[in-house]
Protein backbone atom coordinates (compact mmCIF):
# COMPACT_ATOMS: atom_id res chain seq x y z
CA UNK A 1 0.00 0.00 0.00
CA UNK A 2 1.22 3.27 -1.21
CA UNK A 3 1.23 6.51 1.36
CA UNK A 4 -1.56 8.06 -0.99
CA UNK A 5 -3.74 4.81 -0.49
CA UNK A 6 -2.77 4.95 3.05
CA UNK A 7 -7.19 5.47 4.68
CA UNK A 8 -6.78 8.52 6.69
CA UNK A 9 -8.98 8.21 10.25
CA UNK A 10 -11.97 11.37 10.81
CA UNK A 11 -9.75 13.60 12.56
CA UNK A 12 -7.41 13.73 9.64
CA UNK A 13 -9.87 13.95 6.70
CA UNK A 14 -12.16 16.90 8.73
CA UNK A 15 -8.69 18.72 9.62
CA UNK A 16 -8.00 19.04 5.90
CA UNK A 17 -11.73 19.47 4.67
CA UNK A 18 -11.85 23.26 4.49
CA UNK A 19 -8.15 22.99 3.01
CA UNK A 20 -9.89 20.31 -0.07
CA UNK A 21 -12.91 22.76 -0.03
CA UNK A 22 -11.01 25.86 -0.71
CA UNK A 23 -7.96 23.67 -3.12
CA UNK A 24 -5.11 24.26 -1.22
CA UNK A 25 -4.65 21.15 -0.46
CA UNK A 26 -2.13 18.67 -2.45
CA UNK A 27 -3.35 16.31 -5.03
CA UNK A 28 -2.22 13.31 -2.24
CA UNK A 29 -3.99 14.79 0.41
CA UNK A 30 -7.13 15.84 -2.00
CA UNK A 31 -6.71 11.75 -2.62
CA UNK A 32 -6.48 10.85 0.87
CA UNK A 33 -9.78 13.23 1.84
CA UNK A 34 -11.84 11.98 -1.39
CA UNK A 35 -11.14 7.84 -0.85
CA UNK A 36 -12.11 8.97 3.30
CA UNK A 37 -15.17 10.21 2.32
CA UNK A 38 -16.16 7.71 -0.15
CA UNK A 39 -16.67 5.48 2.57
CA UNK A 40 -17.84 7.81 5.75
CA UNK A 41 -20.82 9.21 5.66
CA UNK A 42 -20.13 11.40 8.67
CA UNK A 43 -17.51 13.31 6.85
CA UNK A 44 -19.45 13.80 3.99
CA UNK A 45 -21.90 15.50 6.33
CA UNK A 46 -19.09 17.11 7.86
CA UNK A 47 -17.85 18.12 4.04
CA UNK A 48 -21.60 19.14 3.21
CA UNK A 49 -21.72 21.48 6.21
CA UNK A 50 -18.55 23.13 5.83
CA UNK A 51 -19.75 23.85 2.24
CA UNK A 52 -22.99 25.51 3.76
CA UNK A 53 -21.13 27.80 6.36
CA UNK A 54 -18.62 29.08 3.17
CA UNK A 55 -21.32 30.11 1.28
CA UNK A 56 -22.81 31.50 4.30
CA UNK A 57 -20.07 33.28 5.48
CA UNK A 58 -19.91 34.77 1.74
CA UNK A 59 -23.61 36.00 1.47
CA UNK A 60 -23.24 38.77 3.72
CA UNK A 61 -23.73 41.64 1.28
CA UNK A 62 -22.01 44.99 2.49
CA UNK A 63 -24.63 46.54 5.15
CA UNK A 64 -26.23 49.99 4.36
CA UNK A 65 -24.19 53.01 5.32
CA UNK A 66 -25.91 54.35 7.60
CA UNK A 67 -26.91 58.33 6.79
CA UNK A 68 -24.89 59.96 9.29
CA UNK A 69 -21.64 57.88 8.60
CA UNK A 70 -22.39 58.37 4.55
CA UNK A 71 -22.70 62.29 5.26
CA UNK A 72 -19.60 62.50 7.21
CA UNK A 73 -17.42 60.61 5.19
CA UNK A 74 -18.54 62.08 2.09
CA UNK A 75 -17.75 65.43 3.51
CA UNK A 76 -14.71 63.82 4.51
CA UNK A 77 -13.65 62.87 1.25
CA UNK A 78 -14.69 66.36 -0.55
CA UNK A 79 -12.48 68.41 2.14
CA UNK A 80 -9.22 65.83 1.54
CA UNK B 1 12.48 56.96 -16.41
CA UNK B 2 11.68 54.10 -17.99
CA UNK B 3 9.84 52.55 -15.00
CA UNK B 4 8.08 55.83 -14.18
CA UNK B 5 7.05 55.98 -18.41
CA UNK B 6 5.74 52.80 -17.99
CA UNK B 7 3.27 53.22 -15.00
CA UNK B 8 2.04 56.33 -16.23
CA UNK B 9 1.39 54.03 -19.64
CA UNK B 10 -0.44 51.60 -16.91
CA UNK B 11 -2.66 53.95 -15.37
CA UNK B 12 -6.01 54.64 -17.08
CA UNK B 13 -8.58 57.29 -16.31
CA UNK B 14 -8.92 60.70 -14.89
CA UNK B 15 -6.55 61.54 -11.20
CA UNK B 16 -8.10 64.80 -10.19
CA UNK B 17 -9.78 65.45 -7.36
CA UNK B 18 -13.57 64.81 -8.73
CA UNK B 19 -12.57 61.54 -10.42
CA UNK B 20 -11.49 60.51 -7.16
CA UNK B 21 -14.71 61.49 -5.23
CA UNK B 22 -16.59 59.87 -8.21
CA UNK B 23 -14.86 56.20 -7.99
CA UNK B 24 -14.91 56.24 -3.86
CA UNK B 25 -18.55 57.07 -3.04
CA UNK B 26 -19.70 53.55 -4.39
CA UNK B 27 -17.01 51.94 -2.52
CA UNK B 28 -18.12 53.26 0.91
CA UNK B 29 -20.64 50.83 2.24
CA UNK B 30 -18.20 48.04 0.96
CA UNK B 31 -15.20 50.06 2.72
CA UNK B 32 -17.09 50.16 5.49
CA UNK B 33 -18.56 46.58 5.69
CA UNK B 34 -14.99 45.26 6.08
CA UNK B 35 -14.28 48.06 8.42
CA UNK B 36 -16.51 47.22 10.85
CA UNK B 37 -16.08 43.33 10.46
CA UNK B 38 -12.51 43.86 11.26
CA UNK B 39 -12.69 46.31 14.36
CA UNK B 40 -14.86 46.65 17.13
CA UNK B 41 -14.85 50.35 17.71
CA UNK B 42 -13.23 52.67 15.10
CA UNK B 43 -14.63 51.72 11.80
CA UNK B 44 -15.12 54.97 10.71
CA UNK B 45 -11.63 56.60 11.76
CA UNK B 46 -10.25 53.47 9.78
CA UNK B 47 -12.12 54.43 6.59
CA UNK B 48 -11.18 57.82 6.68
CA UNK B 49 -7.17 56.70 6.98
CA UNK B 50 -7.89 54.37 4.55
CA UNK B 51 -9.31 57.16 1.99
CA UNK B 52 -6.69 59.50 2.83
CA UNK B 53 -3.69 56.93 1.85
CA UNK B 54 -6.02 56.77 -1.09
CA UNK B 55 -5.71 60.38 -2.23
CA UNK B 56 -2.09 60.45 -1.58
CA UNK B 57 -1.82 57.42 -3.68
CA UNK B 58 -4.32 58.43 -6.52
CA UNK B 59 -1.70 58.14 -8.88
CA UNK B 60 -1.40 54.44 -8.19
CA UNK B 61 -4.49 52.88 -9.11
CA UNK B 62 -3.81 51.70 -12.45
CA UNK B 63 -7.50 50.84 -13.47
CA UNK B 64 -10.79 52.15 -12.54
CA UNK B 65 -12.65 49.33 -12.47
CA UNK B 66 -10.07 47.99 -9.64
CA UNK B 67 -10.73 50.98 -7.40
CA UNK B 68 -12.87 48.62 -4.51
CA UNK B 69 -10.56 46.20 -4.15
CA UNK B 70 -7.76 49.06 -4.54
CA UNK B 71 -9.45 50.74 -1.43
CA UNK B 72 -10.20 47.31 0.68
CA UNK B 73 -6.13 46.55 0.27
CA UNK B 74 -5.24 49.91 1.61
CA UNK B 75 -7.55 49.80 4.54
CA UNK B 76 -5.88 46.10 5.35
CA UNK B 77 -2.64 47.95 5.32
CA UNK B 78 -3.77 50.67 8.26
CA UNK B 79 -5.55 47.60 9.92
CA UNK B 80 -2.52 45.84 10.24
CA UNK B 81 0.09 48.71 10.74
CA UNK B 82 -2.29 49.76 13.76
CA UNK B 83 -2.33 46.65 15.07
CA UNK B 84 1.48 46.24 15.07
CA UNK B 85 1.25 49.06 17.16
CA UNK B 86 -1.15 47.63 19.41
CA UNK B 87 0.40 44.56 20.29
CA UNK B 88 3.51 43.90 20.71
CA UNK B 89 3.90 40.31 19.82
CA UNK B 90 1.39 37.82 18.63
CA UNK B 91 0.05 35.10 20.38
CA UNK B 92 -1.18 31.83 18.57
CA UNK B 93 -3.61 29.68 19.53
CA UNK B 94 -2.50 26.20 20.53
CA UNK B 95 -3.35 23.65 17.42
CA UNK B 96 -5.17 21.35 20.03
CA UNK B 97 -7.31 24.10 21.43
CA UNK B 98 -9.15 24.36 18.58
CA UNK B 99 -8.69 21.12 16.75
CA UNK B 100 -11.30 18.73 18.91
CA UNK B 101 -14.07 20.81 18.18
CA UNK B 102 -16.90 20.25 15.49
CA UNK B 103 -19.63 22.03 14.83
CA UNK B 104 -21.44 19.54 12.71
CA UNK B 105 -20.91 17.07 15.54
CA UNK B 106 -22.15 19.04 18.17
CA UNK B 107 -25.67 19.99 16.72
CA UNK B 108 -25.87 16.49 16.56
CA UNK B 109 -25.34 15.31 19.59
CA UNK B 110 -26.83 18.50 21.23
CA UNK B 111 -29.95 18.35 18.87
CA UNK B 112 -31.08 22.18 19.62
CA UNK B 113 -34.20 22.19 17.24
CA UNK B 114 -34.80 18.76 17.75
CA UNK B 115 -37.96 18.93 15.65
CA UNK B 116 -36.01 20.65 12.72
CA UNK B 117 -35.28 18.10 9.49
CA UNK B 118 -32.60 20.69 8.24
CA UNK B 119 -30.92 21.35 11.90
CA UNK B 120 -27.26 22.46 10.19
CA UNK B 121 -29.19 25.32 7.34
CA UNK B 122 -31.63 26.57 10.54
CA UNK B 123 -28.70 26.74 13.13
CA UNK B 124 -27.22 29.03 10.62
CA UNK B 125 -30.39 30.75 9.27
CA UNK B 126 -30.53 31.71 12.85
CA UNK B 127 -27.44 33.95 12.87
CA UNK B 128 -28.70 37.37 10.98
CA UNK B 129 -25.65 40.16 10.35
CA UNK B 130 -24.99 41.57 13.77
CA UNK B 131 -24.70 38.36 15.08
CA UNK B 132 -22.26 36.97 12.96
CA UNK B 133 -20.15 39.85 13.09
CA UNK B 134 -20.20 39.85 17.11
CA UNK B 135 -19.04 36.32 16.27
CA UNK B 136 -16.43 37.12 14.18
CA UNK B 137 -15.29 39.78 16.76
CA UNK B 138 -14.78 37.13 19.59
CA UNK B 139 -12.08 35.80 17.65
CA UNK B 140 -8.65 37.29 17.97
CA UNK B 141 -7.48 40.03 15.09
CA UNK B 142 -4.88 37.53 13.25
CA UNK B 143 -7.52 35.10 12.90
CA UNK B 144 -10.03 36.89 12.33
CA UNK B 145 -8.47 38.99 9.37
CA UNK B 146 -8.07 36.25 7.35
CA UNK B 147 -10.96 34.54 7.33
CA UNK B 148 -13.41 37.86 6.69
CA UNK B 149 -10.45 38.48 3.35
CA UNK B 150 -11.16 35.12 2.25
CA UNK B 151 -14.62 34.54 2.42
CA UNK B 152 -16.48 37.77 2.76
CA UNK B 153 -14.36 39.62 0.64
CA UNK B 154 -12.88 37.16 -1.55
CA UNK B 155 -9.42 37.76 -1.54
CA UNK B 156 -6.79 34.59 -2.40
CA UNK B 157 -4.70 33.37 0.75
CA UNK B 158 -1.50 34.40 -1.50
CA UNK B 159 -3.15 38.51 -1.87
CA UNK B 160 -3.78 38.42 1.82
CA UNK B 161 0.12 36.93 3.06
CA UNK B 162 1.00 40.16 0.62
CA UNK B 163 -1.22 42.83 2.93
CA UNK B 164 -0.57 41.37 5.94
CA UNK B 165 2.57 41.01 5.52
CA UNK B 166 3.20 37.44 6.53
CA UNK B 167 4.34 34.09 4.88
CA UNK B 168 1.43 32.44 3.06
CA UNK B 169 1.98 29.33 5.23
CA UNK B 170 1.07 31.66 8.54
CA UNK B 171 -2.33 32.55 6.54
CA UNK B 172 -2.96 29.05 5.48
CA UNK B 173 -2.24 28.13 9.21
CA UNK B 174 -4.28 31.22 10.60
CA UNK B 175 -7.63 30.79 8.10
CA UNK B 176 -7.72 27.06 9.62
CA UNK B 177 -7.27 28.10 13.39
CA UNK B 178 -10.01 30.53 12.65
CA UNK B 179 -12.36 28.81 11.33
CA UNK B 180 -12.31 26.08 13.94
CA UNK B 181 -12.36 29.03 16.40
CA UNK B 182 -15.34 30.72 14.80
CA UNK B 183 -17.12 27.38 14.84
CA UNK B 184 -16.62 26.92 18.83
CA UNK B 185 -17.53 30.36 19.20
CA UNK B 186 -21.01 30.84 16.71
CA UNK B 187 -21.89 27.38 19.24
CA UNK B 188 -20.78 29.50 22.42
CA UNK B 189 -22.53 32.62 20.99
CA UNK B 190 -25.90 30.69 20.14
CA UNK B 191 -25.50 29.26 24.02
CA UNK B 192 -24.93 32.00 25.84
CA UNK B 193 -27.31 34.75 23.86
CA UNK B 194 -30.16 32.06 23.03
CA UNK B 195 -30.42 32.61 19.80
CA UNK B 196 -31.93 29.38 19.23
CA UNK B 197 -35.04 29.72 21.89
CA UNK B 198 -38.16 29.82 19.90
CA UNK B 199 -37.07 28.85 16.52
CA UNK B 200 -38.19 25.12 17.13
CA UNK B 201 -42.02 25.99 18.26
CA UNK B 202 -44.61 23.83 15.96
Amino acid sequence: MTETQRLIPCSEAVRKLWDYLDNTVSPEDQERVEKHLSFCRTCCGELEFAKELRAFLGSGSAEELPVDVRARLERFVGEL
Amino acid sequence: MAKAARMSELVTGDRTKEAFRRLIVPELPGLYSLARRLVRDGAEDLVQEALLQAYRGFGTLREDAAAGRWLKTILVNVFRDDLRKRTRSVEELPVEEVEGFSLYRTLIEVDPLPYSDTLHQDFLTAFGKEDVREVLLRLPEIYRAPLVLTYMDGFATKEIARMLDVPLGTVLARLHRGRKRFEQEMWAYAEETSLLAGRDDR
